[in-house]
């Protein structure tokens, strides 16, 4: 947990997460509403900046009437919930196999290089903190890295820092491949579902992987 | 190769549109009530004789799990959990089926739901997927709209309902007991079986746990048969299959094929061959991080279906093929799946805790030529003291890939740490 100085005082839902709060409890059966304490965390961490503060963590402790500790516990096993503060922009640079097979030693050198940070820092002005991640799951579009809730692929050292001085200067990269791919069909063309080639060459119809870039 | 009429996911890379219009287009949600109308024992039976075996790397058949479910639903309800945690390296074919065929999944989950007499799903789905969980949130928005799930889905007046939990980056929720450990609020450590999630999971009732893709399979069984299902792939490997092929190839990409395809003929085929040609190979990961690799010798004839690669000592996991080719340092690659052990072990177990960090400490003493050479078996001698001693699979998991480096490599090991143990004893 962060320290005493980078605590606040108090914490509640504002009305807005209050809202998607009532979604969240309406999911779990009346006598377990402690399942939802992970994605209540979430809420609370999104609403603060990025961060859990120990107020914060308190309030869902006692919004689902479960022992402050065991709210505690759920908190600091799982990765995903920073306990400090934390940069506007959370870059995580994949660095599982797959990815090292296909260079993510030179993603997080370019992250190094552009952000002036190594791997755990955090930019002086709070933009960025550098972070090196776990298999996210995208093995085929490696190298990759995570910016918040959107996942950039296909990567090498220029689109790196193309993508992060376009965050820099307050602009919203294109997620997905950056080398042309549409999504995780072979690079080469297609070898199935050969009848959508001309969906291909139009750029597809897909709207789940064009969203996101507003965090 | 497969022929495009018997592939399932027909819109694995997104070209299509992944939602209700595109979907139905596709074929799904054609005559789900018909489905449905079969009844539990006939769609069990069904799944059972299709020779579907789960998709999320243990190979256990899927329609055998649903038949340990309680036949009469008593006083506790009966759950579905769908595993979408999917966090084994190398591994990202549910992200594929969630975002580009949602709808898929969410028919699957009525049917099997049906079929193990549960009224709600919980899809637990890993927490960097948010994009995904999006829009699989939007498939699922729209069947309740259409009426497809809800108080009377599809019209059959069964009570069905679809809820998304997701994780928030823990390794071990993948496993399917502590994947209901954190559903249900709680620190994600796996149980001790029995009793098994069929007589005890979810809240403490009846509980089947399969993969995102053993689920959005299953309606498509239902339409074509199990015959048609059974009819692809090997004996006791049957079926259609996701592949995902990443590393040293020249085109690493997901594909659809038929189980037992061969490995060569999948990459060559599929991902234009390995970087440098086949020659070039220097050892193959087949089926995600925690199945030991194969040496080129191996790729060469092996199929890719569960026995073909047990039989190598190696196995076919989640389907996840990591290509290294011969510029790979095998000796670091291992290393840094060591690493990743150790920092998803839940550490529950006393074995899995400190044994995953010694492994990677000698791991790393290995790879930097730091280590003498009777360390080697040292080393085997931990990964045996591990495996089969704790209550999940992961400290199997994190022992098997240093085994297979041992067996596979131990000249290249040795060399790196200054020859073999003669040598070093007559030196």
């Amino acid at each position: 947990m962060s320290d005493d100085q980078t605590q606040a005082e108090s914490f509640a839902f504002t009305s807005e997460t209050e809202a998607l709060a009532q979604k969240v409890l309406a999911r779990y059966p009346e006598d377990w509403q402690e399942s939802a304490v992970m994605p209540l965390l979430d809420l609370a961490q999104r609403q603060n900046g990025g961060w859990l503060t120990r107020a914060a963590m308190d309030y869902v402790a006692e919004r689902l009437s479960m022992p402050k500790v065991r709210v505690y516990e759920v908190a600091t096993f799982y990765t995903m919930y920073n306990l400090k503060p934390i940069g506007k922009h959370h870059v995580e640079v994949c660095t599982n196999l797959p990815c090292w097979l296909r260079g993510s030693d030179e993603i997080v050198g370019a992250c190094k290089k552009f952000l002036g940070v190594e791997i755990g820092e955090t930019t002086e002005d709070g933009m960025f903190t550098l972070s090196q991640a776990e298999c996210l799951g995208a093995c085929v579009n490696a190298p990759m890295m995570q910016i918040g809730d959107d996942y950039y692929e296909d990567l090498d050292a220029e689109s790196t820092m193309a993508i992060l001085s376009e965050i820099k200067a307050g602009k919203v990269p294109k997620t997905g491949p950056q080398n042309g791919r549409f999504t995780c069909e072979p690079a080469g063309g297609l070898t199935s579902l050969e009848h959508q080639k001309d969906l291909l060459k139009a750029g597809g119809k897909s709207s789940a992987n064009t969203g996101g870039g507003d965090d | 190769m497969l022929k495009d009429a018997d592939r399932i996911f027909t819109n694995l890379y997104g070209l299509e549109d992944p939602f209700l219009e595109g979907a139905k287009k596709r074929g799904d949600w054609d005559g789900t009530k018909k489905i449905l109308e079969l009844g539990r024992e006939k769609i069990v039976e069904d799944v059972k004789g299709s020779g579907l075996r789960g998709r999320g790397g243990a190979g256990f058949s899927t329609g055998m799990k649903w038949s340990f479910m309680p036949k009469e639903i008593g006083e506790r309800p009966h759950f579905l959990v769908i595993n979408a945690d999917e966090g084994e390296p190398g591994t990202c074919k549910d992200r594929e089926i969630m975002r580009h065929d949602p709808h898929k999944l969410v028919e699957g989950a009525l049917i099997a739901s049906f079929a193990v007499g549960a009224h709600a799903a919980y899809c637990y789905v890993r927490g960097e997927f948010y994009r995904e969980t999006e829009a699989l949130q939007r498939a699922v928005d729209e069947a309740y709209e259409a009426g497809l799930i809800g108080d009377n889905a599809c019209g059959s007046g069964y009570k069905f309902d679809f809820y998304i939990h997701r994780g928030m980056g823990a390794y071990i929720c993948g496993e399917e007991s502590a994947l209901i450990e954190s559903l249900e609020g709680k620190k994600g450590q796996p149980r001790l079986k029995p009793p098994f999630p069929a007589n005890v999971g979810l809240y403490g009732c009846p509980t089947t746990v399969n993969n995102v893709e053993s689920i959005a399979v299953v309606p498509e069984i239902m339409r074509r048969g199990h015959e048609w299902f059974a009819g692809l792939g090997k004996p006791n490997n049957t079926g259609t299959k996701l592949f995902i092929i990443s590393g040293h190839v020249n085109n690493p990409c997901a594909v659809e094929e038929e189980m037992g395809i061969p490995l060569k003929e999948l990459i060559d085929k599929h991902c234009g061959g390995v970087r440098g040609g086949w020659d070039n190979l220097k050892a193959i990961i087949p089926g995600g991080a925690s199945v030991p690799l194969l040496v080129k010798e191996q790729c060469e004839t092996v199929t890719m279906d569960f026995d073909a690669l047990k039989e190598m000592r190696s196995g076919l996991g989640t389907a996840a093929v990591m290509v290294m080719d011969q510029s790979t340092d095998v000796i670091r690659a291992i290393t840094r799946l060591s690493a990743f052990y150790k920092h998803e072990s839940c550490g529950q177990c006393t074995p899995c805790r400190e044994g995953t960090g010694w492994m990677w400490r000698m791991m790393e003493r290995i790879c930097e030529g730091r280590a003498s050479v009777d360390e080697i078996d040292m080393l085997e001698e931990v990964t045996r003291q591990i495996e089969g001693h704790t209550i999940c699979a992961l400290g199997d998991a994190a022992a098997w890939p240093i085994q297979g480096l041992i067996r596979a490599f131990r000249p290249e090991m040795e060399a790196r740490l200054g020859g073999s143990p003669a040598a070093t004893e007559a030196a």
